[in-house]
């Protein structure tokens, strides 16, 4: 919950000294609360207020980092409820489950396996961003060991799981300087735990059985100075986790609850049995605000459709998603194959080439950057024009690509037919469909090189 | 400071629609809370989980989707018969593909003998979709909602350029409607007033257009939401429509889905339960586990 600009003039010196650079203590106070100043500004502050000022103004759920160095998964610091609001800021962490259990070069094989689960999408790599080791044999000096071959394995971050203190303590003793989740802290390990969180500066996985009691832990860390949290509610299966998230986000958001503004987890690894269950439970809790999901999932199909699922739920919905510049080659074209044009709006350039796939003939999609805005648009704001598509053919040589001449532009694109047999003379122009959808029917009709 | 967990009770509900006749009638909507909140509102109805029924068999399906059909999949009364017998399917969507007029162009009269042909064969509610073609969906939902007067179906897609004389066929004949205005929540306001002038509110269902996984899934997602909450939270009545999502044939065309089964079963369950939880109330599912799936981590 932001503070008004009011409420901060009243804990102000009031003295309109001018040091801030403001004319008067209040507009030093509305800059504040836009967030246009920073408290630093006014050297007069009583540091109590200053204190105060500064916890009430915090972003209201905690940004936390888990590890280090390039792999760091960094979340929490969410504005909203619905995506459409704003924005999802920061994309949940995927973790992989490993059970102390399995032997190590077990625990090698399946890092290297988690290490495959990498894609490109669209200019973005899609990845399993965490290990989750779980003390599951109850042995101590298994966790160690485990724990200290899986962090010279991988560089990911990695979540530290043992019902055991002094274990989890050991293990994460070994790789504190990876910054791992130590998971769980609980009522009843939490002033256990306390020295030995700040002693190691890791974060901390809060867990309880109820809202009631993650609140109860979250405070007494915070009483202790350890605010690098992230909160497991428990929750049983999907139906409580969806509970259990709305809750904690609108605690914190709409009610500038502190002890619960944290990022979350989850694990869908423990509701299901089912891996398909799992997955799909993973990628529902991912819309509902959870911060890391822990699953069982290396299977390349059943991650590669949740990574994507992420990927477009954490798309900044305020700006257009664009694709690269290119000439695509959609299902091997030859130099027989159709070429046509369309705008590097993301959902137009999937629309077009599925519509292009769907239809089974190879074509050359040539896809203009216009800044992420659709054909009509574009051509009003001279980013596909006669002119432009022109220069693009040029400069992606798409005369050296096909020997025919013929080019299929967007169906609403009317008038920009007549630019274009202007600007390329050689060229014919053909008006496609006005629907992407219409364009497998208009391929397979209409097209003869 | 205390706490007491943030609750959110709106005053107003989404309309219930009424789908079908008899003992198997299904509704959809009527809730007044989000997606599976259980914990704050009331969710008299679970999502209405509708299998795909083509007229005609399918080309170019991979073969992981065409396999659970496989032996029924020339004949559309069989193949309602084993989405109900074999896969639970509580509701069935029939898709006339036969009537493209860029395919088979079969006749409005022959499409809609099929759609007799396949109430007769199973009891279940029916949604019964044309191609997108205006002209012709226009001319073929009028012949099925004539011949199978009183069966109240979900007709659909009713769009701008042919809601009246589908609707009025529609009133005329007892049947509901689906109203599928493209990716923008205004034009499906729009559209909604333009129907609630002479069709009544309570047999409308809106259809936002689908997308799949990674195909723009997440405008349907945010569109399908705001809709939701214009409904809910700001007490729209021309927003409170149950919303339809036509789940499987977008995600079945993916290079995705055809890539292997079982990416294909979690492309189509993983964009159906994202619209799920975006306030969709009747999904059109094609593969048998993508509904056991969505069924069985959604239901209390
Ligand atoms: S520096 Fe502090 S006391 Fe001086 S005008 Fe600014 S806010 Fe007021």
């Amino acid at each position: 919950m932001a503070l008004k600009g009011a409420d901060i003039m009243k804990k102000l010196p009031k003295t309109n000294c001018k040091e801030c650079g403001c004319a008067t203590c209040f507009a030093f106070a509305m800059k504040l609360a836009t967030g246009g100043a920073k408290l630093d500004d006014c050297p007069y502050l009583d540091p109590e207020v200053r204190t105060e000022l500064e916890s009430a103004m915090a972003p209201p759920v905690k940004l936390v980092t888990v590890g280090t160095g390039e792999e760091a998964l960094v979340i929490g610091e969410e504005e909203v409820m619905f995506r459409h609001e704003k924005t999802f800021f920061h994309e949940p962490g995927l973790a992989v489950l490993v059970s102390d259990r399995e032997g190590e070069p077990e625990v090698e094989e399946i890092i290297a396996r988690i290490h495959e689960l990498r894609f490109e999408r669209i200019g973005h790599t899609l990845r399993v961003n965490l290990l989750a080791l779980s003390n599951e044999s109850g042995d101590r000096d298994t966790f160690v060991a485990r724990v200290g071959k899986a962090s010279k394995a991988t560089d990911l971050p990695l979540i530290l799981i043992s019902g055991d203190t002094d274990t989890l303590f050991s293990a994460a003793a070994l790789c504190a300087d990876r910054r791992p989740l130590v998971y769980p802290i609980t009522a009843e390990n939490v002033s256990a735990a306390i020295p030995k969180i700040k002693e190691l500066g890791v974060p901390a996985g809060v867990k309880g059985e109820s809202l009631d009691e993650v609140i109860s832990v979250t405070s007494q860390l915070k009483d202790a100075g350890i605010e690098q949290c992230v909160i497991d509610p428990g929750s049983k299966d999907l139906l409580e986790g969806i509970r259990d998230q709305t809750l904690i986000r609108r605690a914190a958001l709409k009610k500038g609850f502190r002890p619960l503004g944290y990022p979350t987890m989850a694990f869908p690894c423990f509701m299901y049995q089912d891996k398909f269950e799992e997955a799909l439970a993973a990628a529902a809790l991912m819309i509902r605000y959870t911060g890391i999901v822990v699953t069982s999932l290396t299977e390349k199909d059943l991650v590669f459709p949740l990574l994507v699922h992420r990927f477009n739920i954490y798309s900044d919905p305020r700006r257009p998603m664009t694709v690269e510049e290119k000439v695509y080659e959609i299902s091997h074209p030859d130099e027989n194959s159709p070429v046509l044009i369309s705008t590097n709006y993301a959902l137009d350039f999937f629309i077009v080439s599925g519509a292009i796939e769907e239809a089974n003939i190879p074509a050359f999609l040539c896809i203009k950057d216009t800044g992420g805005i659709g054909v009509l648009a574009a051509w009003t704001s001279g980013k596909f024009t006669g002119e432009a598509i022109a220069d693009f053919l040029a400069k992606f040589e798409v005369e050296s690509r096909v020997k025919h001449r013929k080019l299929i532009i967007p169906g609403v694109a009317k008038k920009l037919k007549e630019e274009l047999e202007e600007e390329l003379p050689s060229w014919e122009i053909i008006l496609g469909p006005s629907e992407a959808s219409d364009i497998p029917k208009f391929l397979s009709e209409k097209w003869k090189a | 400071m205390a706490y007491e967990a943030p609750l959110e009770k709106y005053p107003v509900k989404i309309r219930e629609v009424i789908l079908g006749g008899g003992e198997k009638a299904r509704k959809i909507g009527g809730e007044n809370a989000l997606p599976l909140h259980f914990f704050e509102g009331s969710l008299p109805n679970p999502p209405g989980l509708a299998l795909e029924v083509l007229d005609t068999r399918p080309e170019n399906w991979a073969p992981w989707i065409l396999e659970p059909f496989e032996d029924v999949a020339s004949d559309p009364m069989s193949w309602a018969k084993k989405c109900v017998e074999e896969f639970g399917a509580e509701i069935l969507c029939l898709r006339l593909l036969s009537t493209d007029p860029a395919g088979k162009d079969a006749s409005p009269g022959e499409a809609a003998k099929t759609v007799e042909q396949v109430v007769k064969a199973v009891d279940v509610p029916l949604v019964v979709l044309g191609t997108g073609d205006e002209e012709k969906d226009s001319q073929v939902l009028i012949e099925v909602a004539r011949v199978c007067s009183g069966k109240n179906f979900l007709l659909g897609p009713v769009l701008k350029g042919n809601y009246q004389e589908i609707a009025q066929a529609a009133l005329e004949h007892g049947h509901c409607i689906v109203a599928q205005a493209s990716m923008d929540a205004n034009l499906t306001k729009e559209l909604n007033i333009a129907l609630c002038k002479f069709f009544p509110p309570e047999r409308i269902v809106v259809d936002p257009t689908s997308s799949a996984l990674g195909y723009g899934m997440e405008y349907t997602f945010s569109i399908i939401e705001s809709i939701k909450l214009f409904g809910l939270a700001d007490r729209d009545n021309m927003m409170q429509m149950p919303v339809f999502a036509d789940v499987g044939i977008e995600c079945w065309r993916t290079k995705e889905a055809k890539e292997s089964r079982d990416q294909g079963v979690l492309w189509e369950a993983t964009t159906g339960i994202t619209f799920l939880l975006a306030g969709a109330n009747l999904l059109v599912l094609r593969h048998p586990e993508a509904l056991r799936l969505i069924k069985k981590i959604t239901t209390p």
